[in-house]
């Protein structure tokens, strides 16, 4: 291993308009070439641990305090595993219903978020624009129509996440075998008054993605850019299906590597790499290995995993998405945004057709049959496929926990995107400004990656330092 | 200068930061939705993730804190906005008392450890190793609340506290004027 002690070390920290904690490292030489770049997430939390013991149905409404962002995600994944621990494998429509609901009302509302509030300074101003302006408020006295309709998208989304869940951020809606409430005809009509609107924006913010896309692809191929695999849940019939499908995996060619994998089998296809110079684990698919079988999630992986989107507009874009690069997957980092535009108008697509759906109306809420030892509950989160797995004893208490987050898959992705940005972008400049800086982290952006999610598992073996305040009373003491 | 930039010279200065928190007190933050439109009106947001500030500018009238402190960054941080700011509000029950992250408080970390990485069941580590690194930073012994690191001016409860609990927080802050809290804004879950 190459000394890094005469290196240069550029931080930056924290990593910002992400969710989380994290930062960038970059080591450079005399002459400002870059020899090693790397993100680090710097929290520990520990859940798998501390989650043993407590009540089997406490889960769903602990776990989502991973992350304040898309809550609802570990709500329901956690809640879907539940539901085979209380020996139920089917949900009633009503039920399955209002979980959807409330599934597309998150991703509407997240992935809003992070177009408009988190990355759309970048794209509206360019990655070096001054820092005074390169936020949501910036973009705010220069597009006040734009931020708005950001603004009032992410309401949308939240509003239906509290008539669905109860609260817009950390709900109790969903429980094991079912969901504790219906919607109820005002709320449905107060939604219904309003979609119509919703639908035109998120058109129209499909359209300043796609063309930012297309009209600077020379610039936006190669940013960060490199082949990968990809990986998502699909339905039987291989449609995007976001809240419920079976395992797929294709080469950055499109070649399948595996299909149709019921989530209940995850553990025979994917594993997660401890490597001694990262703290984040590395997932990847078994069959090839830690070296070769990592992969991408998100929004990008599940359009170009797809065959095929059931509503028809965001049909039509995924084939326009698709065309660009002949029908084969797109490997390219910042076409993300466009794919998270795709998402965002097939979610409001799927809100459309549910609130029209006289089921959500229903009374049947809660199933239960025969107690299971093990239940496993997968989904796909705005940012990925997050997998949920738990065995509960006798007493009801989970004796195992295990959750590979979104954003856990993306570390391969995202630390070759910061690898490659900083060798095009930083690698030989005679100044490094913060302009160029923020090269990285627009990288890191395109990903949505919620680093507190991915932290849930992350530490560092700790030494005793005590921390004493001007009185010499210790403060807080650093463990063993 | 222009009167627009003198203008916004005057406004006070908010900064705001997650410690061992979740995000979601900053989501809702955002969930007061257009209203933040008014709300810049009134302050300039200094240091904070939802902008690209990533050291303080100056000194801050408000300072709003999400979570409490799990690592010796999270101490630092914490010091810092004490230092910075006028008013240090814990915004949350992560600041508060430590919140879900405190959960580990009963457990020894190493446990913790070990189960992230050598005993969950798609762990694959042939070399046993526990990642180690300077560049992380040390953990604490347990998650503490803020107001047993620092001196701490108000607490907003709740998880999160919800968008018009925080907004009522900061408009009587910024106006001067004393703070209501109805009913419905302190009944939580």
């Amino acid at each position: 291993m190459q000394d890094t002690q005469d290196l240069k070390r550029v931080v930056i920290e924290p990593v910002t308009r992400v969710e989380g904690h994290g930062k960038v490292t970059i080591l450079l030489d005399e002459q400002n070439k870059v020899k090693q770049a790397r993100l680090h997430i710097v929290e520990f939390r520990g859940f798998e641990r501390f989650i043993q013991g407590r009540p089997y149905w406490e889960a769903p409404v602990l776990v989502q305090r991973l992350c304040g962002i898309c809550p609802v995600s570990h709500h329901l994944a956690a809640a879907k595993a539940m539901d085979l621990i209380v020996g139920v494998d089917k949900l009633t429509p009503t039920a399955e219903k209002m979980r959807r609901l409330m599934h597309y009302g998150q991703m509407f509302q997240s992935h809003s978020l992070h177009f408009f509030h988190l990355a759309s300074p970048d794209l509206l101003f360019g990655f070096g624009a001054d820092v005074a302006i390169r936020n949501v408020i910036g973009v705010a006295e220069k597009h006040k129509d734009l931020a708005v309709q950001g603004v009032m998208m992410r309401k949308y989304g939240q509003e239906i996440i509290k008539a669905t869940a109860g609260k817009k951020i950390h709900g109790t809606g969903a429980i094991p075998g079912g969901i504790n409430k219906n919607l109820s005809i005002e709320e449905r009509d107060s939604f219904l008054k309003d979609i119509e609107q919703m639908r035109e924006w998120s058109r129209g913010a499909l359209k300043i993605a796609k063309d930012y896309t297309v009209e600077n692809l020379e610039q936006v191929a190669p940013f960060g850019s490199f082949d990968s695999n990809h990986l998502s849940l699909v339905r039987e019939d291989g449609a995007m299906d976001l809240y419920n499908g079976n395992l797929r995996a294709i080469d950055a060619q499109g070649e399948k590597i595996f299909d149709q994998v019921s989530p209940l089998k995850y553990l025979d296809y994917i594993a997660e790499d401890v490597r001694d110079w990262s703290y984040m684990k590395f997932p990847f698919i078994r069959s090839l290995g830690p070296e070769n079988g990592w992969y991408r999630v998100g929004p990008l992986a599940r359009v170009n995993a797809c065959d095929f989107i059931d509503t028809p507009e965001a049909e039509e874009a995924r084939k326009e998405f698709m065309a660009v690069t002949d029908g084969k997957p797109n490997n390219l980092t910042m076409a993300y945004h466009w794919a998270r535009m795709i998402e965002t108008l097939h979610s409001i697509e799927k809100i459309h057709e549910l609130l029209e759906d006289t089921d959500l109306q229903g009374e049947d809420l809660v199933v239960r049959g025969e107690r299971r030892p093990e239940g496993i509950g997968l989904l796909e989160a705005p940012r990925g496929t997050l997998f949920h797995h738990y065995r509960v004893d006798e007493n009801d208490q989970v004796t195992m926990a295990n959750l590979i987050v979104s954003t856990t898959s993306n570390n391969e992705p995202m630390n070759r995107a910061v690898t490659k940005v900083a060798m095009d972008h930083i690698s030989g400049q005679p100044e490094i400004t913060e302009g160029l800086l923020n090269h990285i982290e627009v990288a890191i952006r395109a990903y949505d990656p919620c680093l507190s999610c991915a932290t849930h598992a992350l530490g560092r073996m700790p030494l005793v330092v005590r921390m004493v305040d001007a009185e010499g009373n210790e403060v807080a003491k650093k463990s063993t | 200068m222009t009167k627009e930039q003198e203008h916004t010279m005057a406004k006070p200065k908010i900064a705001t930061t997650s410690l061992a928190g979740c995000f979601g007190c900053h989501m809702s933050i955002l969930d007061i939705d257009d209203r933040i439109l008014q709300l810049v009106e009134l302050i300039e947001f200094d240091k904070s993730p939802i902008n690209d500030i990533k050291e303080f500018t100056g000194e801050c009238l408000v300072g709003l804190v999400e979570g409490g402190c799990a690592n010796e960054e999270n101490v630092r941080v914490l010091q810092e906005f004490r230092k910075h700011c006028k008013i240090l509000i814990s915004l949350g029950d992560c600041a508060i008392n430590g919140g879900l992250p405190a959960m580990r408080n009963t457990i020894p970390l190493q446990e913790c450890l070990d189960e992230a990485y050598l005993n969950g069941p798609t762990v694959h580590n042939p070399s046993g190793k526990i990642p180690n690194d300077p560049e992380i930073p040390l953990l604490l012994d347990k998650v503490y609340p803020c107001h047993e690191v620092v001196k701490v001016d108000y607490h907003l409860p709740g998880c999160p506290p919800s968008a018009d609990t925080i907004w009522q927080a900061l408009t009587a802050l910024l106006t001067d004027k004393p703070l209501e809290l109805p009913y419905e804004l302190i009944k939580y879950d």
